[in-house]
């Protein structure tokens, strides 16, 4: 592999192509693009060692707009291209790009497999909760009831919360991102990198054609203070831009409330402190909705353990070490005989 | 049984056969296949050329004693060329009722039934579907029947190993093949040290089989048994000198295709879910780490092909294997994979269809969905396995091909060869000529859809090279630049070329031999895959009969050799055997407008000689 002399350091810039962005105007991708080649300027990513992977559907259509390798593939299946070209060449780093339709509906079960397998890819899931591409179809994270031209009468479906999947899957990273947030995005994108084994990001992404401020409760940036909370590791869950709230566990109902600093003698120390380690806490905090409470962003929950990339190369050259690879006498193995 | 006289027992010493075939049926706990396999190890060590088939059910253990659960394994080994499991058993050996009901139909008139005589309870009887006991009502008369209480004798003999019931009635397909052994003067040594090996850490069970073992041998050693029995002597074949194993198709598939990897200089991937009759290439490559395979077990088919699809992209070399549904499901990646231009191996081992039809049963039903079942105009390469040794030059052939072109490269295979075991002359991977892939490095004037002006396969640039990133999809590309396109007049263009690739390797395959016999003439039958064998035979006998037949067999089947038309046309008649209803039939009249004959066959079982030289002369004779 040709590596340069010296590392060069890349712009936001360096990150783009000469493609024509053919996304909707006002569509949230142009946010979320701008915000990772942010995020892959910010960590010293390069644009020869880097491969995005994404399969079908608006959001996939990211990789022909970085300047990086990139491989957009069939519906639902990038997480298992992705893992073929980890588990290839574990050095290069590997994104994944997918939508509430590519990577729940048809690909759902692959993308249980590599969460549960933890191979070292950071996926971005663009949550839009419609299918864009195909013209305004209900996906599986719609909301009940919502009127689309395959649900004429309103979904029927009930939808999933993607970061609770995650988590029931076995993910060790999961996070949340806005995509017009873009002060709080690169920062997410950066920790999910810096995290060996799967990572999965959901970012609320708005469709301007078909689902129009289907998330504007909480994205608002007038409200966002009152309607968000950014989780950070050992701070406590305080949010409100006026009256100071926070988020507290309710050890009777075993559940979480929002409650207001200063009212029932309600101190700070009544505030749950965030610790993203702990799984349990994680599940509660992505299933908060609006507008009961705040909807949770940053690192939900981040407990590594040996990715599958490792363990496979660990095997490999155990194996190697063990055993002369010696092609003849792998021919020769069991029983031979001579004929003269 | 009566007693024979000493001059009797005289005449009745051991018969010289040229070949035999022998034939082990029993319940799917009865051990057969170890049985048959153990008995295939030791008689190619004295130097038979043989062929096996093993014939087993889908149910990993049906219900004892049923004809559902019965399995086989067949054996045809001889002083003469062997290339197929034969048609008909000359001694089939039984084990429970059942397999006699589901067997006996195959066997030649007047063979020899070894049946263990003890299984044959009212109880086993009535669970095998018999109304009255065949061994009392007349039913096997045509037949030469050896009735031995197997159960009981080797009950006997493993008594004193202190085995529990069952662990002792495990012990009497042991006992059966010590007798098979000493009836064809094989030693017993290969498959003592083999149980020794298999269970080392169980010395009781390893001492109670070969106490079974040695008591068959010595059960026909005795002098009552031996005026009865009767022995045969084999002479060794006469093979090209070197070393040799037994292989299957599986193994030498795996192989191949690994050595084709190592003659390339890349890394292999393979990526594979679990399918019978297609998972010991999954088992074999796993268990060859040293080399630096990678194999993944995926969630499903469909990651296991994209799996490998993405390490091609990444620079390896990515394989898959599957069976006839598994590819169904694989066939949008592989449309990827051509789009792409990808280098990319995948295997079918095909088995009898449509859907889940018999997952243990052979059939050759794949070759549409091979040669045309994607959507679009994909066309890729196509290469079949004939025999269970030709997989290892299959392999390295579609490595060659796949790199050269970068191409998907399908291998079909089926489940007869894929299982079937013969001898095999271990190969030198130091004869073949190695084909190192060179990557593209040249960021000058780069793009990822540049050709090679003569092969028109692209470049192949890996992630990690400087200077050369670019992003590739299933969306067209321009012709020129390989950005999306949505040109009308680039899609026809790279329509075209893509086509033209593949046709173009004609030019680089060799071209159609022919496997006995000479261009022209009144006949020639056509086969791919497994029926190699079958026709083989047929063909060598009616020639020897004087009939004006040839063989020809193809390894390519697309492209097709570019002489394979005009050789066809030079013949008054053509026969397409194989096992679908008129897949390369098909084929080859829409390629060369010619009016084939078709001779097909879908049981699950594969041809037998004699059907194919009774079609020969129903053809000759219709000629007259």
């Amino acid at each position: 592999m040709n590596k340069p002399a010296e590392i060069k350091k890349y712009s936001p810039k360096d990150f783009e192509t000469d493609q024509e962005v053919r996304w909707c105007p006002g569509c949230g991708d142009y946010a979320i693009l701008k915000g990772v080649q942010m995020a892959l300027s910010n960590t010293g990513s390069t644009p020869e060692n880097t491969v995005f992977v994404s399969g079908i559907g608006c959001s996939s259509r990211f990789p022909y707009y970085l300047s990086t390798y990139g491989f957009h593939t069939i519906h639902g299946r990038a997480p298992g291209f992705a893992t073929g070209i980890k588990l290839t060449n574990p050095e290069l780093e590997v994104w994944l790009i997918t939508g509430d339709g590519d990577g729940l509906s048809i690909g759902g079960n692959h993308m249980l497999h590599v969460l549960r397998r933890n191979v070292d890819i950071q996926i971005m899931l663009f949550n839009n909760e419609i299918y864009g591409l195909t013209k305004g179809q209900y996906s599986p994270t719609s909301k009940p009831g919502l009127k689309t031209p395959s649900s004429p009468l309103g979904s029927i479906d009930s939808p999933l919360s993607p970061c609770a999947f995650a988590l029931g899957a076995g993910a060790r990273f999961v996070a949340r991102g806005i995509d017009t947030s873009l002060k709080e995005l690169p920062q997410t994108l950066a920790r999910a990198k810096e995290h060996k084994g799967a990572s999965f990001v959901e970012i609320f992404q708005n469709c301007i054609v078909y689902n129009d401020n289907v998330f504007g409760e909480f994205t608002e940036k007038k409200t966002a203070k009152d309607t968000q909370i950014y989780a950070r590791h050992g701070e406590k869950l305080l949010f409100g831009k006026d009256i100071p709230k926070g988020i507290r566990f309710n050890a009777e109902k075993f559940a979480l409330e929002v409650v207001t600093i200063g009212e029932d003698g309600i101190t700070e120390d009544d505030i749950l402190v965030h610790d993203e380690t702990n799984r349990h806490m994680a599940v509660m905090l992505c299933e908060m909705e609006a507008p009961d409470f705040p909807v949770v962003c940053g690192v939900i929950y981040c407990n590594p353990l040996e990715s599958y990339d490792q363990a496979v190369h660990y095997q490999i050259n155990q194996a190697k070490q063990a055993k002369k690879a010696d092609f003849k006498a792998l021919l020769h193995s069991g029983r031979t005989w001579v004929v003269t | 049984m009566s007693d024979l006289s000493p001059q009797q027992v005289k005449e009745r010493a051991i018969q010289e056969r040229e070949s035999i075939v022998v034939r082990f049926a029993g319940d799917s706990g009865d051990g057969m296949q170890l049985t048959g396999a153990q008995f295939s190890i030791v008689t190619a060590l004295e130097g038979s050329d043989l062929s096996t088939f093993p014939d087993f059910p889908a149910e990993i253990r049906a219900p004892v004693g049923t004809t559902f659960g019965v399995s086989a394994f067949q054996i045809n080994f001889g002083s003469v060329e062997i290339s197929t499991a034969g048609d008909e058993p000359d001694v089939l050996v039984i084990m429970n009722p059942a397999a006699l009901k589901v067997n006996l139909a195959n066997l030649r008139k007047g063979g020899m039934i070894i049946l263990d005589d003890g299984s044959f309870s009212d109880k086993n009887l009535k669970k095998a579907g018999y109304a009255t006991n065949p061994l009392d009502d007349g039913s096997l008369s045509h037949y030469d029947v050896k009735r031995i209480d197997i159960t009981r004798m080797t009950v006997e003999t493993v008594k004193e190993f202190g085995l529990g019931n069952k662990d002792s009635l495990r012990c009497k397909n042991m006992w059966t093949l010590g007798l098979v052994l000493w009836m064809f003067g094989r030693k017993r040594q290969p498959i003592i040290d083999g149980l020794e090996q298999k269970f080392i850490n169980k010395p009781a069970i390893a001492q109670a089989n070969i106490a079974a073992l040695n008591a068959g041998h010595a059960f026909g050693e005795t002098a009552e048994m031996s005026s009865n029995l009767q022995r045969y002597h084999i002479t060794k074949y006469e093979e090209e000198p070197g070393t040799y194993r037994t292989v299957n198709g599986n193994q030498s598939l795996s192989w191949g295709i690994l050595a084709g990897t190592q003659l390339a200089g890349l890394q292999l991937f393979l990526g594979s879910y679990p399918i019978t009759p297609a998972s010991p290439l999954l088992h074999t490559l796993s268990g060859l780490k040293e080399f630096g395979v990678i194999t993944f077990q995926a969630e499903d088919e469909i990651a296991a092909i994209c799996s490998a699809i993405g390490a091609s992209f990444a620079g390896g070399l990515g394989m898959t294997t599957s069976s006839g549904p598994g590819i169904a499901l694989k066939t949008e990646a592989i449309g990827l994979a051509i789009s792409t231009e990808l280098p990319l191996i995948v295997v079918d081992i095909q088995r009898a269809g449509p859907s889940t039809g018999l997952p243990t049963k052979t059939e050759q039903s794949d070759l549409y969905q091979a040669v045309w079942g994607r959507n679009g105009d994909a066309p890729i390469v196509v290469l079949s396995v004939s025999n269970s040794t030709d997989g290892f030059d299959v392999g390295i052939e579609a490595v060659r091909l796949a790199t050269k072109y970068m191409t998907p490269v399908m291998i079909l295979s089926d489940g007869y060869i894929a299982n079937a075991s013969e001898p095999w002359k271990i190969p030198d991977i130091t004869d073949y000529e190695p084909f190192p892939v060179k990557f593209h490095e040249e960021p000058e004037g780069f793009h990822p859809f540049l050709r090679n002006p003569e092969t028109l396969a692209r470049v192949w640039a890996k992630p990690g090279t400087e200077g050369l990133m670019h992003r590739i999809g299933g969306i067209e590309k321009d012709y020129d630049s390989g950005h999306i396109s949505y040109d009308a007049v680039n899609h026809q263009k790279m329509t075209d070329v893509r086509r033209m690739k593949i046709e173009n390797i004609a030019n680089d395959i060799p071209l159609q031999d022919i496997s006995q016999g000479a261009a022209g003439g009144r006949i020639a039958i056509v086969g791919w895959g497994s029926t190699y064998g079958a026709i083989h035979q047929a063909v060598k006998r009616a020639r020897k009969e004087g009939s004006d037949v040839s063989h020809i067999h193809l390894r390519h089947i697309w492209p097709l050799p570019k002489n394979l038309g005009e050789l066809l046309k030079s013949y008054d008649k053509v026969i397409v055997a194989e096992m679908n209803v008129g897949q390369l039939n098909t084929l080859l009249r829409s390629q060369y407008l010619l009016d084939t004959i078709l001779m097909s066959k879908v049981t699950g079982q594969p041809f037998k000689i004699s059907e194919i030289t009774d079609e020969i002369s129903k053809i000759l004779g219709d000629d007259k």
